[in-house]
């Protein structure tokens, strides 16, 4: 898988309401199938269909003790994913701290008392 | 997030993307500032290294409008629609369809004033479940966004886990 696809992977594993309630389980320790099973009212099989989308998107992996298989979360697909939408969503709020900018701006040039100036022409800087 | 005025998303229905975003000022001036082009020009503008080139703004029903960005290397990307309605400065309805995307969107923007500060609401509705999961998945911005949040609720416990293992 390359980035994007990780990405993809993971927002598609995220988007279930049951595997999202599987991993914040898994982020407090493992835990086998059985135990998972439980507090979901959901039978083993249905959980562990889940938990292969969990394992495919590699945010969680498994691994035996005294004969028990055990899942547990990875934290490494979540913190990509996370950072990666951070940046989007501080790029969309780039924009909004511009707008705030422009309107106080625009707030000063309506000020009833103080008298209109004729705004000066943008200078655009050279690069 | 604490900040009130930082921008929030969600996902009220399967099919949509609302972004929430409150500014201090009139909101007549938040109209403006979104249907003025020479006021658009300077604060819509994305990650850095980019500007609009293209600013055709759509001022009554039936209106088409264009945006058009360039970044220093030369690369290019647009939107554009019609406008189906128009009531300013209180509420807009377009329809959208980004450069690259296989349909179209409809983009409702609501501003209300309280108390000299306005709040934003912008809700995009895609054509079916599948195609905004499809914007989710590929990353397209608006729909990303929206799983931050619960990436968010997630990852701090997450984090002390990777750190004990």
């Amino acid at each position: 898988m390359d980035a994007s696809q990780q990405l993809g992977a993971t927002f598609a594993a995220l988007a279930d309401p049951t595997r999202r309630a599987i991993l914040a389980r898994l982020a407090s320790g493992e835990a086998s199938v059985n135990e998972l099973a439980k507090p979901f009212a959901m039978s083993q099989p249905a959980i562990s269909k889940h938990l292969k989308v969990l394992e495919r998107a590699g945010l969680i992996s498994s691994h035996t003790d005294a004969q028990r298989r055990l899942r547990r979360a990875e934290a490494k697909p979540l913190v990509e994913a996370t950072a990666w939408l951070e940046r989007y969503r501080q790029s969309l709020e780039a924009n909004f701290q511009r707008l705030d900018a422009l309107l106080e701006e625009m707030k000063i040039l309506e000020e009833p008392k103080v008298q209109k100036i004729p705004r000066k022409k943008q200078v655009r800087r050279k690069k | 997030m604490s900040n009130p005025e930082t921008l929030q998303v969600t996902t009220p229905s399967d099919r949509e993307i609302r972004m929430t975003r409150v500014f201090d000022a009139p909101r007549r001036l938040v109209f403006k500032a979104y249907n003025e082009p020479e006021l658009l020009k300077r604060w819509l503008l994305g990650p850095p290294g980019w500007e609009m080139v293209v600013c055709d703004v759509a001022l009554k029903v039936g209106d088409r409008y264009r945006y058009e960005w360039r970044n220093t290397s030369g690369k290019q990307f647009g939107t554009g629609g019609v406008c189906r309605e128009f009531a300013p400065p209180e509420r807009v309805v377009c329809t959208e369809m980004m450069d690259g995307y296989p349909s179209e969107s409809l983009v409702t923007t609501v501003l209300t004033e309280e108390g000299g500060k306005t709040t934003l609401t912008t809700t995009m509705l895609y054509e079916s479940k599948e195609v905004r999961d499809m914007v989710l998945k590929t990353g397209m911005e608006r729909g990303v966004a929206a799983s931050y949040d619960r990436l968010a609720e997630l990852l701090p416990t997450m984090e002390k886990n990777a750190i004990q293992s």
